[in-house]
């Protein structure tokens, strides 16, 4: 039945991460973006509201609830409404997490999801994104090979988030033309990770390029094992998720806008009241409203078994597009002062650009 | 829990109505493109006779509102949890068929949704049990006048009490009546009236009246000839001392002091959250059409669109269909949103609004990109697209403009009266 009520339980999520994201994320904000790290004790706090934990098999010390998209985006969104970074952040071990919880074997899921349900942030990323202007992540230029008993994987990654300190990089690879995925120890030969990336946005994510030079996994670590993975669920998932987070950081970017317009006095009155302004923020509220809900019906769709492929593709592209327009709007509400760094709008509309670039990213 | 399956009940009548739309409409929506003022009475006959089954502001549909039984025993599945929203599927199906034709749908239409938003239980009796019985019948509503458009204060019919106070005498000179022709003058319908009972009262002393089809002193002065939706009648009516039982006012007549509360301009409101969505509805019907049509035409072409292409490598054309589609599919959430909460009994002007904003400029927007993507072919009244093109652009205009409805919605975000935010 057509609902748009999330669950009392979501709801009682949804405030807990309110609160944190209020009391916590926000007045970390700007000096995050500034210093271009996280505090670690934001982390932790962040990490410890346990999000990842709920989906987590009970014998691998989770609570064993089946995975909602739905959840996701609605916890996702949240996140991003505080910090995109942060959120990036702490949703980074789901990108080896989901993909194992789908696809696993049942050695990797032993191996590798414990770890989401522990209180220490788990040293975990992947590597889905090339630094080409014509990446398509299903026809990716990193190869894998079959050599002898194992894989050989060659090629040139970026935008892989934490992997100076990850252990364990989940690595997507052509492999005869479709698109397999390869759990990747940090120490194996030829796998290096470069220096840290400096973008225009995300600053405080720390993200890195990733260079593997033959470097050889043993036939372990091929993800789903001879069955592999069909990449453009996972790539639905990553949809979804980075809907949810551009809703997220749009729905931020409106509230300071809104906020603003009503302090702001011009010409005897709130620059609210005047319709040029009054009709931008109607229009961006309703965008953000709409993105949301073809993020919900997609992230349903997940849910229900579907692929999605369709309706998170045209979420996702919508997604991109509103978050980038609500955040330039809100430096436009903000005239020059949406200008300075001292609002976090400018830093809203730096982000709100990855969404279209940062591919692969937000399995959650 | 957030869920986007339709009830069973939704699908069939979808099923049902589509059918009705291939055959029926679809044939005939050229014809009566080019014959502006006949009627389908073919299609009208067959919603007659089926309108009242499927709860189209019929029997149904009254029969599951709370006032004629108790919604609480009702089964989960059951029609009524979810009226609004079968409401809003059905008229986007009769859109996608014609929209024209779907306006010419006998039943109580806005004027029937607005007894049904603020009449008594009486009044609801009285008037719209017609809408299930005998001969079809319509309703309508009249509120713009030539001089007062989105700017309802300035709303200058007039209703005086008679001598006796047994009666109201409306004299006023109404436009833009949908289906006016057919409601007042062509059937025994109904039209509800918006007038003031006190002209120095702005706002507070707009009223609406009912008047009964065929009543003495109300005459349909023209027919409009209209850029699209024309298998339904726009009519101007004059009203000359046009007598209607002191019964018919809907609500209170008493006229408020300003800060005492608008009731009569409340109950306007409260049916604009009924009838927004369903006019983003109807639009999204229409764009729903165009888009199918498109995307039929290039398949056929063998340059069927890709969902998956990554950016660089789609076509312009395919850019587009993506963004007609997406388009489409946001203002229609925002459309099931809105009635949902309806469904739920929560308020929602807000969401009303958001929808029929959204609606209204997606579809213009999709449907003239599907006349520019098919080039001749689209231009062509050889198709039915041009057609719809023309269909889709009234959305953006009646049951309060786009900037009308962005105004609303800035309004209830920021918390400003019609005064702070004008």
């Amino acid at each position: 039945m057509i609902s748009f009520q999330p669950t009392e339980d979501q709801k009682l999520v949804i405030e807990t991460i309110r609160r944190y994201v209020k009391e916590r994320v926000v007045k970390a904000r700007h000096d995050s973006d500034e210093n271009r790290a996280l505090p670690a004790a934001l982390v932790a706090e962040g990490w410890g509201l346990g999000l990842l934990a709920g989906w987590i098999p009970e014998e691998y010390g989770g609570l064993g609830e089946p995975h909602s998209a739905v959840s996701a985006a609605l916890y996702a969104e949240e996140l991003a409404a505080g910090d995109l970074s942060l959120g990036l952040h702490l949703l980074t071990p789901a990108l080896v997490g989901l993909p194992v919880l789908r696809y696993g074997t049942a050695e990797q899921r032993k191996r590798y999801l414990p770890a989401l349900a522990e209180d220490t942030f788990p040293a975990l990323t992947a590597a889905w994104n090339e630094p080409k202007w014509d990446f398509d992540p299903l026809k990716l230029r990193t190869t894998a090979r079959r050599e002898g008993d194992g894989y050989v994987l060659d090629g040139h990654k970026a935008l892989v988030p934490l992997a100076e300190n990850a252990v364990t990089i989940l690595v997507y690879a052509a492999e005869e033309g479709t698109t397999q995925a390869f759990l990747v120890s940090r120490n194996t030969a030829g796998l290096t990770v470069g220096p840290r990336e400096k973008n225009m946005g995300l600053q405080a994510l720390a993200t890195h390029e990733l260079h593997l030079e033959a470097c050889r996994v043993p036939a372990e670590a091929r993800l789903g094992g001879a069955e592999g993975i069909q990449a453009s669920h996972l790539l639905a998932f990553s949809r979804v998720g980075l809907g949810a987070l551009a809703v997220g950081l749009s729905r931020a970017a409106l509230e300071y806008a809104m906020n603003y317009a009503k302090e702001r006095q011009a010409f005897g009155r709130a620059i609210a009241q005047f319709q040029s302004i009054a009709f931008m923020i109607a229009e961006m509220a309703i965008e953000v409203d709409a993105a949301r809900l073809m993020v919900w019906e997609a992230a349903w769709e997940l849910d229900e078994g579907n692929e999605s492929l369709q309706a998170s593709a045209l979420a996702k592209n919508y997604c991109d597009e509103v978050a980038l327009q609500v955040a330039d709007r809100s430096v436009q509400i903000l005239g020059g002062h949406g200008y300075i760094r001292e609002h976090p709008v400018e830093l809203f509309l730096r982000n709100a650009r990855a969404f279209a670039v940062i591919n692969g990213l937000g399995i959650i | 829990m957030i869920d986007f399956k339709k009830p069973e009940g939704i699908e069939r009548q979808v099923a049902q109505i589509t059918n009705v739309a291939v055959q029926v409409m679809r044939p005939a929506a050229r014809y009566f493109d080019e014959h502006e003022h006949e009627r389908p009475w073919d299609f009208i006959n067959a919603m007659w006779e089926s309108g009242a089954r499927a709860g189209y502001r019929g029997r149904q549909a009254r029969a599951a509102s709370p006032d004629y039984g108790n919604v609480e025993t009702l089964t989960a599945d059951s029609p009524a949890r979810y009226r609004n929203l079968l409401m809003m599927h059905t008229i986007e199906a009769l859109s996608w068929g014609d929209a024209g034709m779907y306006l010419s749908s006998p039943g109580g239409n806005l004027g029937g949704a607005a007894i049904e938003a603020v009449g008594t239980p009486e009044q609801k009796e009285r008037f719209l049990t017609r809408f299930s019985e005998g001969e079809p019948k319509w309703g309508a509503m009249a509120m713009t006048e030539p001089q007062a458009g989105s700017d309802t204060a300035r709303i200058a019919t007039t209703a005086r009490r008679s001598e006796d106070g047994k009666e109201w005498i409306l004299n006023g000179e109404k436009i833009f009546v949908t289906g006016g022709y057919m409601a007042g003058e062509a059937s025994s319908g109904l039209i509800v009236v918006w007038a003031t009972v006190d002209p120095t009262a702005g706002r507070a002393g707009m009223k609406s009246f009912v008047v009964e089809g065929g009543t003495p002193g109300m005459t349909v002065a023209r027919l409009e000839k209209k850029h699209g939706i024309r298998a339904s009648d726009t009519a101007a009516i004059n009203f000359v001392d046009c007598h209607i039982p002191f019964d018919n006012i809907l609500g209170s007549p008493e006229v408020h002091q300003a800060g005492a509360g608008n009731k009569g301009f409340a109950g306007a409101m409260k049916t604009f959250d009924a009838t927004r969505p369903a006019v983003a509805a109807g639009a999204i019907g229409i764009a729903r059409a165009s888009l199918e049509f498109v995307k039929e035409h290039l398949e056929k072409q063998g340059r069927a669109v890709r969902y998956d292409a990554p950016y660089h490598q789609q076509t312009a054309v395919e850019r587009d269909v993506l963004r007609m589609e997406a388009q489409l599919k946001a203002a229609w959430l925002l459309v099931l949103r809105a009635a949902s909460q309806m469904d739920e009994g929560l308020s929602n002007p807000l969401e009303a609004s958001m929808s029929k904003t959204k609606a209204g400029e997606a579809v213009t927007w999709i449907t003239q990109k599907a006349v520019e993507i098919l080039g001749p072919e689209g231009y062509s009244c050889k198709n039915l697209v041009e057609k719809w093109m023309r269909d889709a652009k009234i959305n953006d205009l009646y049951e309060g403009t786009g900037q009308i409805n962005r105004l609303i919605v800035a309004r209830r975000l920021l918390g400003y009266s019609s005064k702070e935010l004008q």
